[in-house]
């Protein structure tokens, strides 16, 4: 199947008084339709300026280079106008935080039939029927008197809510959510993560959900593709990656989460931090830090390649075959 | 016996909350009811999500934040009765650390500065060099290299001015830390780090820690006993493996089966029990029990009275009228 979204040799800098800073440095990356995608990542790991870069979001010292085609259509290159006419259409964005999403001075109303108005021509009538409707659909109760209230009337989860219809009313075919539920608290976070599942299910939507919880993006994702310091270290099917994770640090993050599901004292913490992104190391990112490294890491950058049929890393050493006995953590 | 490091009886914070010019102001409870008692060398979590008071039990206990009425006595000694003077010679023993670890550090002061400051106020018996000496190794305690000394904050990521941060707290060789969300503004790979960090500081000075977080995993890690709260009342108290292995009322249930897992299978699997609905606003709480408005398992009994802690079977307590059947 032709993919839906493919990113090639994509990268990101940002220039600053003090240098470049690599904050995306040579993606590929396909996307297919109806596909479920979790972007995860550490602060600093390029994750979101990726996604921000694709809807054409970043700051303005940003410089991009390579493609996203989306279909036959290059995001990169396309002017404002057209650009205006993919965003908000065909790929909508929710963001972490609900708080500043949306407009404080609007009523939920105007925001939601504006887009309808604006990308698909709806009539103010069919935009508030529609609108109403989507609101039902997200679980917000009582639905038309919500509809009239401004947002500072509703609370965090409601709000992320109305983001979630917003994004959906004209039934993008990709949805990018980036840290949709880190702002909420647990039992809400467990309703909205509901929400996502069952609606981008419903919808067939492409969904792309960025988060730095291994934890939250588990039961949603079928696929997951690890960042680390700008790069995609490792691209694998969920389960895979959870289970059997085959670059060391993919391997090093999941052994440094605490679990509530288990009584075990034992997280090991992965030591250092990352590598500064204006400063990239001539090899791999991660050598600096990790447990099995040679010289050739510290020579060269390894490419992104295939270790299992629709798996890739990028590490010269990759661990999926270890078991957890074998394992040597990060560096000690 | 002799008696705990800390304990708390019926602590109440109100706090009145302006409506407007001309209206009047309502009461707010934040921290309703609560008692507790730590012993030496306990770690105490404090779980709930934002709203829940657990902030402001933690500072009302160390009186950051005056509480209403309530007592709070310290190795027996009320704290409550403490002349300002006293206190502040008592807080040598009591420290905190923040959630926020660049913001709970003043940016024109030096490492050495900030880690030193304790000392100047309560041990001023201390040379100049005697207080250097403590500070370096205050900081080589907390994995700060010493010739980062005169540094400022700045200068570091949020790991290492959590560092800081600890070693502030620490330096006067405290009894209790009341840890306020110490690790949520961090990255996983480093909470990790900060996490161990303090536990290799607990066994070392022999620390009791009040640990206060919304993170459930975070939690179990850390400590030997977890009290659960809610709209300012505690839920739920007792041991860890009692809480987290039997929890027994319906809200501390709900948590664990929200909190997430980073296993797809076991993801996919769970059906979030999903309590429906948001928190009350502290400023209108249900009638009767807390938790009454989102309990799955309400009953009518459940709306008149607030219910008091009883005894779970497995060892723990929880203020829930279902517990006795």
């Amino acid at each position: 199947m032709e993919p839906l979204l493919k990113l090639q040799d994509y990268t990101i800098r940002f220039a600053t008084p003090d240098g470049d800073v690599h904050a995306v440095t040579g993606l590929d990356l396909d996307l297919a339709p109806g596909e479920k995608l979790a972007i995860v990542g550490e602060s600093g790991s390029g994750k979101s300026q990726c996604w921000m870069g694709v809807m054409g979001l970043l700051a303005r010292n940003a410089r991009v280079s390579g493609r996203a085609m989306f279909g036959d259509r290059n995001l990169l290159g396309l002017t404002q106008r057209q650009l205006d006419a993919v965003r908000g259409a065909e790929i909508c964005m929710v963001f972490q935080d609900p708080m500043t999403a949306l407009n404080p001075v609007l009523r939920i109303s105007r925001q939601l039939t504006e887009t309808l108005e604006v990308h698909r021509g709806a009539g103010r009538r069919e935009a508030e029927k529609q609108a109403i409707a989507m609101l039902e659909r997200v679980g917000i109760p009582d639905a038309p008197r919500r509809f009239r209230q401004y947002p500072h009337e509703m609370s965090g989860g409601m709000r992320q809510r109305v983001v979630i219809a917003m994004a959906l009313l004209t039934k993008p075919r990709l949805l990018i959510a980036d840290e949709p539920t880190t702002a909420l608290d647990v039992t809400i976070q467990a309703q909205i993560l509901d929400l996502f599942q069952d609606l981008v299910t419903e919808t067939g939507t492409s969904l792309v959900m960025i988060s730095h919880d291994l934890g939250a993006v588990a039961g949603i994702a079928d696929r997951v593709a690890v960042m680390y310091a700008g790069r995609i270290v490792e691209d694998s099917p969920v389960d895979d990656l959870y289970e059997r994770p085959a670059h060391p640090y993919a391997r090093a993050l999941l052994q440094s989460i605490p679990r509530v599901d288990r009584a075990t004292a034992d997280i090991r913490p992965i030591d250092g931090r990352p590598p500064s992104l204006a400063d990239l190391p001539r090899g791999c990112s991660f050598a600096p830090r990790c447990g099995y490294r040679t010289d050739a890491c510290d020579a060269a950058v390894p490419p992104l390649a295939d270790i299992e049929p629709g798996r890739i890393a990028a590490c010269f050493h990759p661990v999926h075959r270890h078991t957890a006995a074998d394992s040597k953590g990060s560096r000690t | 016996m002799t008696a705990p490091l800390l304990q708390v009886e019926n602590l109440l914070t109100r706090f009145e909350i302006a409506l407007g010019m001309f209206r009047k102001p309502v009461g707010l409870n934040a921290v309703n009811d609560v008692s507790l008692t730590v012993a030496e060398g306990e770690t105490l979590g404090i779980v709930g999500e934002s709203g829940c008071g657990k902030s402001t039990l933690g500072r009302s206990i160390l009186r950051l934040i005056e509480p209403t009425s309530g007592t709070v006595l310290w190795q027996g000694k009320p704290l409550t009765d403490l002349t300002p003077e006293e206190l502040r010679m008592q807080r040598r023993d009591m420290q905190i650390i923040f959630q926020d670890p660049i913001a709970s550090l003043d940016p024109r002061m030096t490492v050495g500065q900030i880690i030193g400051e304790p000392l100047a106020i309560f041990e001023t018996a201390l040379s100049r060099a005697e207080r250097n000496e403590r500070v370096v190794e205050t900081m080589d305690a907390v994995g700060l290299a010493p010739e980062m000394i005169n540094r400022f904050p700045h200068e570091f990521s949020g790991g290492q001015a959590q560092r800081i941060g600890i070693a502030r707290a620490i330096v006067t060789r405290p009894k209790l830390v009341v840890c306020d969300e110490p690790v949520s503004a961090l990255d996983v790979s480093i909470q990790a780090q900060i996490v161990n960090l303090l536990r290799k500081l607990r066994e070392e000075f022999g620390l009791t820690f009040l640990f206060i977080s919304h993170d459930l995993s975070v939690v179990r890690l850390i400590s030997d006993r977890i009290l659960v709260l809610y709209l300012g009342r505690i839920v739920e108290i007792g041991s860890k493996d009692a809480v987290f292995d039997h929890p027994a009322h319906p809200y501390t249930q709900a948590l664990l089966a929200a909190a997430p897992v980073p296993d797809p299978k076991l993801a996919r699997s769970r059906k979030h029990v999903a309590l429906k609905g948001d928190p009350p606003s502290p400023l209108n709480p249900p009638p009767g029990c807390v938790f009454s408005n989102r309990c799955p398992k309400v009953r009518d009994a459940c709306r008149t009275a607030q219910p008091e802690l009883r005894a779970a079977r497995t060892g723990q307590q929880a203020a829930c009228i279902l517990i006795e059947e």
